[in-house]
């Protein structure tokens, strides 16, 4: 006998954990760079 | 090719090109996954979870992609001693290890309602697992060799290059072994996948390539930057001493 399961359960969750993952990386990745960025150009200024 | 591994040319070339392939990448990767959630048909047998392959194949690739980026990068830093390959390499390492963790999680999701399982110890899953583990492995070590003081050490590009017989092993798993998963489904000039599926995965994978890519290069200014800052404090500590 087969389960019914609702599939976009398994969907949401799939697109929750890829599209955060990914949103997570790409603005950790932007600020980690813009900060050492202005801690470069801080340190040449002093 | 050689030209570009000055770190000035790249600096010149990468502070407008990471914000157009970030941009570029979310704005094709929104596109594709509505497309792939809102307007391609379900599946015949799979019916609605088909549309997890918009995520998961697309990331199962730049997670293989990944791991050959650190080892190009690590033949490079080997045999000429580029400047920007060992920067190159750790910038890879994130990216390529976020995204094989989504697609290992996003195969798992779909496993559950697909094989009645939300995981097996097959050929696929099983060397794909092995290359999260490689992936973690390469950052421990390089960031260890980082703050040893050893930055100059080339084990992370031997492990990088060694790493690689993984690759075609993830490849060629599910024609070696009896696996659950799928035989490949896109090979070089033919497709198993219908037109309408085939769109959306093709416009997610060049979305999600950009993404990549624009993470590449925002780490690579980063690292850059820190290596730029720390030399010039180095210096100007020695001045003073």
């Amino acid at each position: 006998m087969r389960e019914a399961l609702d599939p976009w359960t398994f969907v949401t969750a799939a697109y929750l954990v890829g599209v955060g993952s990914t949103l997570a990386m790409v603005a950790w990745s932007w600020l980690a760079m813009r900060r050492a960025e202005k801690r470069r150009d801080a340190v040449r200024r002093r | 090719m050689h030209g570009f591994a000055n770190p000035a040319r790249f600096l010149r070339i990468a502070r407008w090109l990471t914000p157009l392939c970030l941009l570029a990448g979310l704005v094709v990767t929104a596109v594709a996954l509505g497309w792939g959630l809102f307007v391609a048909p379900a599946e015949r047998l799979q019916g609605e979870t088909v549309r997890i392959i918009y995520l998961h194949v697309p990331t199962a690739w730049l997670g293989m992609a990944g791991w050959m980026g650190i080892a190009g990068a690590s033949f490079a830093e080997i045999v000429w001693r580029h400047p920007l390959a060992a920067i190159a390499a750790r910038a890879c390492a994130v990216p390529g290890a976020v995204f094989t963790a989504v697609c290992l999680i996003t195969g798992s999701i779909w496993g559950r309602p697909a094989w009645g399982t939300w995981w097996v110890w097959d050929g696929r899953l099983t060397s794909m697992l092995v290359l999260l583990f490689l992936y973690l492995a390469w950052i421990a070590l390089a960031q260890a060799s980082r703050e040893s003081g050893r930055e100059q050490s080339i084990v992370p590009a031997i492990f990088g290059l060694l790493g690689a017989v993984n690759i075609p092993i993830i490849h060629y798993s599910v024609i070696w072994w009896q696996s659950q998963h799928q035989p490949p489904s896109i090979t070089l000039g033919k497709s198993a996948i219908a037109g309408p599926f085939l769109a959306p995965l093709f416009a997610a994978l060049v979305g999600f390539s950009l993404i990549f890519a624009g993470v590449v290069l925002a780490r690579m200014r980063a690292i850059l930057a820190e290596q730029q800052a720390e030399a010039r404090l180095r210096r100007k500590g020695l001045e003073i001493a």
